[in-house]
């Protein structure tokens, strides 16, 4: 657990870059720190490994002030992930991540080894290990810095908007990578953003900052969206909190309908529904108008493949996502290899929300 | 005229003996080698010190500016000054190589220092952020990332010493040199241009050394390179060097980055 206890940072010139900033940190949860720039979340993330020295106030680390600590051994414990990477350009991509396990006095071998395995598991090819960083693209960067932060397995990672400098595909590619390795992983981790979404979608907790360095608010995502405590906070998570908040809402069991359905090849009978679901050894293809198909049978071009298909665990938001993105206003609902299962409709998402909300 | 130059570098009487080539071009290297390497001894340090710690800047404009004080002057006012108070020949020798590092210094202070200052900040800033001690940052990153710049500047200070330590001859010394003054004292303008052309083939010869040796101390990472068949192409990036303004031969302007694929 990290403890901030009235943390304040001015900086010469009277700047306040962060004021009286009061806060927990949770063991083995990601905590994010959002707010407007230059609201003081970087300050406030290098204070925890001491590449800034708080002015006033304590902060410490399962008990101990940081500032006992020698501040290199301490960084050597925890993971630092940075905006651009901050890969070392001569080295090449296995040396850059062998590096903390080499200051820290493993042999050779050992920190290659270590090094190859987290390669492997921020998801980069071994093929990548002995190039240089000036020959990976931008996200491959980030994945190497993720892997040289975890290299030696320290329990805590800070993480200064990894993930802004690249393009929004990548970004959500990264980002689910980071919440299939933390349910692996169980890290400290306190993960600095500006973009309200990517807050929302990693925190276990949201701490939202406001400029001149002050805690706005700190809740879960449900909370934050559920109760903002004041016009800044409502306005910085932005428009569409209502339905943003489904994201997190659990859904109840899900009221499915089955659908009449084809196989691909297969010639619809007289007396069609509509629309028909094509159906391929279990796993849904996309939706058909038997009537536009005259006598023919179902090709693959034939099949409106527009909507969105969710998972049976899926979030209220992504439910009803299906339904209203489908052409037929119901939506594709399969289980976790990918079998259909059947279809919902938004009304029938919305009739159980509201029928959630009226018992709690 | 040509002809007559080239039979005397060919002649093997113009190579051999205590005045012959050879030992005039093994003096001029040994010189050469002797300043540069005490002007290194003094520039890296100097320059690593002050790219680290971002303090002394004005240490390399100060070096920069000293390039303008004409070497030849500097070399006969220190013949003068420091001359009679050094015994033997050493009297010649020490005013030389003082001139001389007063002029190799400024090229290798200002590499070494634009070297360690286009370390990209964010590297920097992981070191320190992952544990490395301030020493650690200097050897492990900082002078590595130096190193292109730091090599250019020493590879412009030898060729400048090299084209300079023949005004070492003025004062009575050896080297190649000799033969351009001796040869302007004889009237034997044979000797004096193959004089020119000696020392102008030794500083063609060992910047290529020095041009291979840093494809063994420079990272391929730095420049670029790196294992063949990564199946991608090269992307540009922004390099800086030491670049020699034109002017007076062999004396190098400041450090210009240059953009370059
Ligand atoms: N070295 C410094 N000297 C003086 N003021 C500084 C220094 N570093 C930061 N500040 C100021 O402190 C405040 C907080 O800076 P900080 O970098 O923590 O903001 P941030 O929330 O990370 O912003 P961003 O989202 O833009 O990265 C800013 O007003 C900034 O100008
Ligand atoms: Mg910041």
């Amino acid at each position: 657990m990290i403890r901030f206890d009235a943390v304040t940072k001015e900086y010469p010139g009277g700047s306040v870059a962060v004021d009286g900033l009061t806060l927990t940190i949770p063991t083995g949860e990601v905590t994010v720190l959002v707010g407007p720039s230059g609201c003081g979340k970087t300050t406030s993330l290098r204070m925890i490994n001491r590449m800034i020295e708080p002015t006033r106030g304590l902060i410490t680390i399962d008990g101990t002030s940081v500032l006992d600590l020698d501040a290199a051994t301490l960084r050597r414990g925890i993971g630092y992930v940075i905006q651009h990477a901050g890969l070392f350009p001569h080295r090449t991509v296995l040396e850059n991540i062998a590096t903390v396990p080499r200051l820290l006095g493993w042999d050779k071998g050992r920190a290659r080894t270590a090094a190859m395995d987290w390669l492997e598991r921020v998801g980069l090819s071994d093929e990548l290990a002995h190039r240089y960083p000036a020959q990976l693209s931008g996200g491959q960067q980030q994945r190497v810095g993720v892997a040289r932060a975890l290299a030696a397995d320290p329990p805590i990672l800070l993480m200064d908007e990894p993930f802004s400098a690249v393009d929004p595909v990548v970004r959500q590619q990264l980002q689910a990578e980071l919440l299939r390795l933390q349910a692996e992983l169980q890290k400290t981790i306190v993960f600095v953003t500006h973009d309200i979404d990517e807050a929302l979608l990693l925190g276990n907790q949201v701490a939202v900052m406001r400029v001149g360095g002050r805690l706005a608010q700190v809740d879960s995502p449900q909370d934050l969206l559920a109760r903002p405590v004041d016009d800044f906070v409502a306005d910085f998570l932005g428009r569409d909190r209502g339905i943003r908040s489904l994201s997190f809402t659990g859904m109840p069991r899900l009221p499915l309908h089955s659908e009449r359905t084809l196989a691909l090849g297969e010639r619809p009978e007289q007396g069609s529904p509509r629309w028909m679901l094509v159906v391929e050894e279990g796993q849904p293809l996309g939706w058909v108008e038997p009537e536009r198909l005259g006598s023919g049978a179902v090709e693959l071009s034939d099949l409106n493949r527009s909507g969105v298909v969710a998972a049976i665990s899926a979030s209220p938001r992504e439910a009803l996502d299906a339904a209203l993105s489908s052409p037929t206003g119901r939506g594709v609902i399969v289980d976790e290899t990918g079998e259909f299962l059947g279809t919902v409709r938004a009304s029938d998402v919305i009739a159980l929300l509201e029928a959630e909300r009226a018992t709690s | 005229m040509i002809a007559a130059i080239w039979a005397w570098l060919t002649s093997p009487e113009s190579w051999s003996g205590s005045d012959g080539i050879g030992a005039r071009l093994l003096q001029h290297l040994g010189y050469s080698a002797l300043v540069v390497a005490i002007a290194a001894a003094i520039g890296v340090p100097l320059g690593l010190w002050v790219g680290h710690t971002g303090r002394g800047k004005w240490l390399v404009s100060a070096a920069n500016a000293a390039r303008a004080v004409p070497t030849l002057g500097l070399l006969f006012a220190l013949a003068l000054w420091v001359g009679p108070f050094i015994p033997g020949k050493a009297a010649f020798l020490v005013p030389s190589v003082i001139a001389l590092v007063l002029l190799a210094i400024p090229p290798i202070l200002a590499g070494t220092y634009a070297g360690v200052e286009a370390v990209d900040p964010a590297a920097r800033d992981a070191a320190r952020g992952m544990g490395m001690r301030p020493a650690q940052v200097l050897w492990r990153v900082e002078l590595p990332c130096a190193l292109p710049l730091l090599w250019s500047g020493v590879r412009s200070a030898v060729l400048q010493v090299i084209a300079t330590a023949t005004i070492a001859a003025y004062i009575g010394l050896g080297g190649l040199g000799r033969f351009l003054i001796d040869g302007l004292a004889a009237g034997n303008y044979v000797q004096t241009a193959g004089g020119a052309v000696l020392v102008s083939a030794l500083a063609l010869v060992v910047d290529g050394v020095f041009a291979l040796a840093q494809k063994v101390i420079v990272s391929p990472g730095l420049t670029g390179g790196g294992p063949a068949g990564s199946g991608r192409w090269g992307r540009p990036r922004v390099r800086r060097e030491i670049v020699l303004a034109p002017g007076k031969p062999g004396e190098a302007s400041g450090v210009v980055p240059t953009t370059s694929a």
